[in-house]
C-alpha cells in the first residue's frame, strides 16, 4: 500500500516540478540555463559573468554536475544550453528526438590533456604507446620508461568524467573503435581535480593527466609523442590549434533546436568575442 | 465548560502531533526502504549474477563485478574495528574506572567533541598529512590505502565504542565490584576480571555499533583509500588501495542517467550496504535485548 502511493507520489512531483519550471521561463524570457560538464564549469562561469556585465537585462544560471547530467537536463528540456566535454552519444540524440527536441551542437574550445608527474621525477617524455601501457598495467616501473627504480602509481579522474572516457578512448586504446583495452584494477580513482594534484605533489611515484586548465605549476607537465618517430610536444595554445599536441580535444555547446533571440546572441557572442576570455582559464581558443 | 475543553483540545492535538511525528520516522524507514528496493532490485535481473559476483567493477563498460567493493569495504571497516576496539575499550575503562572526577568531567565532553569533527574535516586531513605518512613510513607505492582509511574510520568510530562501553560499565553493579574487592582482589584484576566480563555484551553492542558507522562512512573514505576497484586478496592489501561501496555510490551516482543499469546497480550496492547495517544493528540490539532477558545488569 504505501509502496503504491510512493509509485503515485513520485511522477506527480515531477510533473508539478517540471511545470513551473516552463512557466517560469516563459514569464522571465531572459533567463539562460546552462549546465553540464564540470571541465567547462568554470569557462562557462567566466563567460556568463562576462556577457552579464554587457548585457544586464539577461540572467544566465550556470552549473556543472558533468556532462551526462546537462545532457540528460537538455533532453528533459529543463536547460537551454548543455555542456559538454564529449559529443552527445547516438542513444541521446534519439532520446532528445523522441522527446520532440533537436539538439544542435556547436564546439565552444578545445581542451588539451596534460599527462602531470612529480617534479622531482626525471621522466619529461613519453610517447602514446608508453602512456598506454603504463595505464594498462603493461608498463611498472618508472625505470621502463628510462626514470628512476620507483613503481608506477596511476592516477586518474572517476569513471563519471567526461576526461576519463577521452583518456580511455584516445589515449589508452589510441583511437582504436574495436580495442577492448581498460583501465589497470590498480588505477587509483580520484574523486577530484584537487586530488590528483594533491598525491602528485607529495607522491614521486606518481601519474596523472587532467585538463589543462587544472594544472598547478608545482606539477611537472610531460612532453607527449604520436609515436616514437614524432616530436615530443608539451602542451601550449599554439600546439594544441596547430595539431602537434596528440591529447586535446573540442568541447561543446548544445542548444535544444537551433539557437533563438536571447540564447542565439549568447553563443554568437562565445564564438566571437568571448574566446579572448578562453586562454585566461587554461583552454585553448577557436582558430 | 468553556474553560474545562480548551486546555483538552489543546493537549490532544499536541499528542496528536507528538504521534504522528514518533510514527512518521517509522513511516520514511519503510519508504526509504521501498524506494532503495524499486531502485534497486532491476539489476539482478538486467545483469547476470555471474557478472554482478565477479572481479571487475567497470560500470561504463558493462562490468558489474560488485566482489571488490564488498571486500574493499570490510577489509577497511574490520581494519578500523581491530584498531578501535582495543583503544575504545581501555579509553572507556580509564574513563570509568581508573580516572578520577575532575578527569572525567574534562574527557568525557572532549569525546563528544571527537564525534562533531565533520568527515570531509577528517578525509582532507588523512589526504594532505596522514597519507604521506602512510606512504613514507611503510614504503608503500602511494600512501592512499585502505589501512589510511581504516585510521581515519577507527577515529571517527571511538566516540560510538566509548560512549556506549562506558554506559555498559557504568551499568555493572556496584555489588560486583565490592565482591571483587572484598575477596581480596586488586582494583586491576577486579576491572579486568569481574567488571569488563560483566559489561560484555554491552562492549559487543559498542562494537557493533561503531561498525555500522564505520561502514557507512563515505566522504573521508573516498578521499584517502584511492578508490582503485582492485580484488584484496593478497597478503599486502591492507597497505594497498581500496574502493568501498560507500564510495562507489558517491563518486558514481553525480552523473548515471536515471533508469539506466549503472543506476540501478548504485541502487543494489546501496540494497546491499543497508541489510549489512541492518544486521549489524539487529545484532546489536539482539544483545541488548537478551541481556535485558537473563535480568543480569541493568
Amino acid at each position: 500500500m504505501v509502496f503504491l502511493i510512493l509509485l503515485l507520489l513520485v511522477p506527480l512531483a515531477a510533473c508539478t516540478a517540471r511545470t513551473a519550471r516552463r512557466v517560469e521561463a516563459e514569464t522571465v524570457a531572459e533567463v539562460i540555463e546552462n549546465k553540464g560538464s564540470d571541465t567547462l564549469v568554470n569557462l562557462a562561469l567566466a563567460w556568463a559573468e562576462r556577457y552579464m556585465e554587457e548585457h544586464p537585462e539577461v540572467r544566465i544560471s550556470v552549473t556543472g554536475g558533468g556532462s551526462g547530467t546537462g545532457i540528460a537536463a537538455l533532453i528533459n528540456g529543463t536547460v537551454d544550453i548543455a555542456n559538454a566535454s564529449r559529443a552527445m552519444k547516438e542513444e541521446e540524440i534519439e532520446a532528445a528526438n523522441a522527446n520532440g527536441i533537436m539538439p544542435v551542437e556547436f564546439i565552444v574550445a578545445r581542451d588539451a590533456i596534460a599527462v602531470v608527474v612529480h617534479p622531482s621525477n626525471p621522466v619529461d617524455r613519453l610517447t602514446m604507446q608508453q602512456i598506454s601501457d603504463i595505464y594498462t598495467g603493461k608498463i611498472v616501473n618508472w625505470s621502463q620508461v628510462g626514470g628512476e627504480d620507483r613503481p608506477i602509481v596511476l592516477l586518474s579522474r572517476e569513471s563519471n568524467s567526461g576526461t576519463y572516457l577521452y583518456f580511455l578512448e584516445h589515449v589508452i586504446r589510441l583511437g582504436d573503435p574495436n580495442s577492448e583495452l581498460l583501465f589497470s584494477p590498480e588505477t587509483l580513482l580520484m574523486p577530484s581535480s584537487e586530488g590528483i594534484s594533491a598525491e602528485i605533489r607529495q607522491n614521486p611515484n606518481a601519474i596523472g593527466y587532467d585538463g589543462l586548465g587544472y594544472v598547478t605549476p608545482d606539477q611537472k607537465v610531460v612532453a607527449v609523442a604520436r609515436d616514437p618517430s614524432s616530436p615530443y610536444v608539451l602542451p601550449s595554445v599554439e600546439t594544441v590549434n596547430d595539431g602537434s599536441y596528440p591529447i586535446s580535444r573540442p568541447l561543446y555547446m548544445y542548444t535544444a533546436g537551433e539557437p533563438q533571440g536571447e540564447v542565439k546572441r549568447y553563443i554568437e557572442w562565445i564564438l566571437s568575442e568571448g574566446q579572448a576570455i578562453v586562454p585566461e582559464l587554461g583552454f585553448v581558443p577557436l582558430k | 465548560m468553556e474553560q474545562m475543553r480548551r486546555p483538552r483540545l489543546g493537549e490532544f492535538v499536541i499528542e496528536s502531533l507528538v504521534k504522528v511525528a514518533g510514527l512518521s520516522s517509522i513511516g520514511f524507514v519503510v519508504l526509504i526502504f521501498f524506494f532503495l528496493l524499486r531502485e534497486g532490485v532491476p539489476v539482478f535481473f538486467e545483469v547476470e549474477l555471474t557478472n554482478l559476483f565477479s572481479t571487475r567493477w567497470y560500470p561504463t563498460f558493462g562490468l558489474f563485478g560488485t566482489l571488490p567493493l564488498i571486500l574493499g569495504s570490510a577489509l577497511v571497516t574490520l581494519s578500523a574495528i581491530a584498531i578501535a576496539l582495543p583503544l575504545g575499550v581501555v579509553t572507556a575503562v580509564f574513563v570509568r574506572e581508573v580516572a578520577p572526577h575532575w578527569a572525567r568531567e574534562i574527557l568525557k565532553p572532549m569525546i563528544e567533541v571527537l564525534a562533531g569533527i565533520p568527515s570531509v574535516v577528517l578525509g582532507f586531513f588523512g589526504m594532505t598529512l596522514l597519507a604521506p605518512v602512510v606512504r613514507r613510513m611503510l614504503g608503500m607505492p602511494t600512501g592512499l590505502t585502505a589501512l589510511t582509511g581504516a585510521l581515519i574510520l577507527a577515529y571517527m568510530s571511538l566516540p560510538t565504542i566509548i560512549s556506549v562501553a562506558e554506559d555498559a560499565l557504568d551499568a555493572v553493579p556496584k555489588s560486583y565490584r565490592d565482591a571483587g574487592l572484598a575477596l581480596g582482589a586488586t582494583q586491576w584484576q577486579t576491572i579486568w576480571r569481574v567488571v569488563v566480563p560483566a559489561a560484555r555484551s554491552g562492549i559487543v553492542t559498542a562494537v557493533m555499533l561503531g561498525m555500522g558507522r564505520a561502514i557507512g562512512e563515505t566522504m573521508a573514505v573516498m578521499m584517502v583509500t584511492g578508490n582503485a576497484a582492485r580484488m584484496p586478496l593478497t597478503l599486502d592489501s591492507l597497505f594497498r588501495p581500496v574502493r568501498t561501496m560507500t564510495a562507489t555510490i558517491a563518486a558514481e551516482m553525480g552523473e548515471v542517467a536515471e533508469g539506466s543499469v549503472h543506476y540501478h546497480a548504485l541502487f543494489g550496492i546501496g540494497i546491499i550496504l543497508f541489510v549489512i547495517t541492518f544486521i549489524l544493528n539487529l545484532t546489536a540490539a539482539a544483545t541488548i535485548f537478551k541481556k535485558r532477558r537473563r535480568g543480569g545488569l541493568r
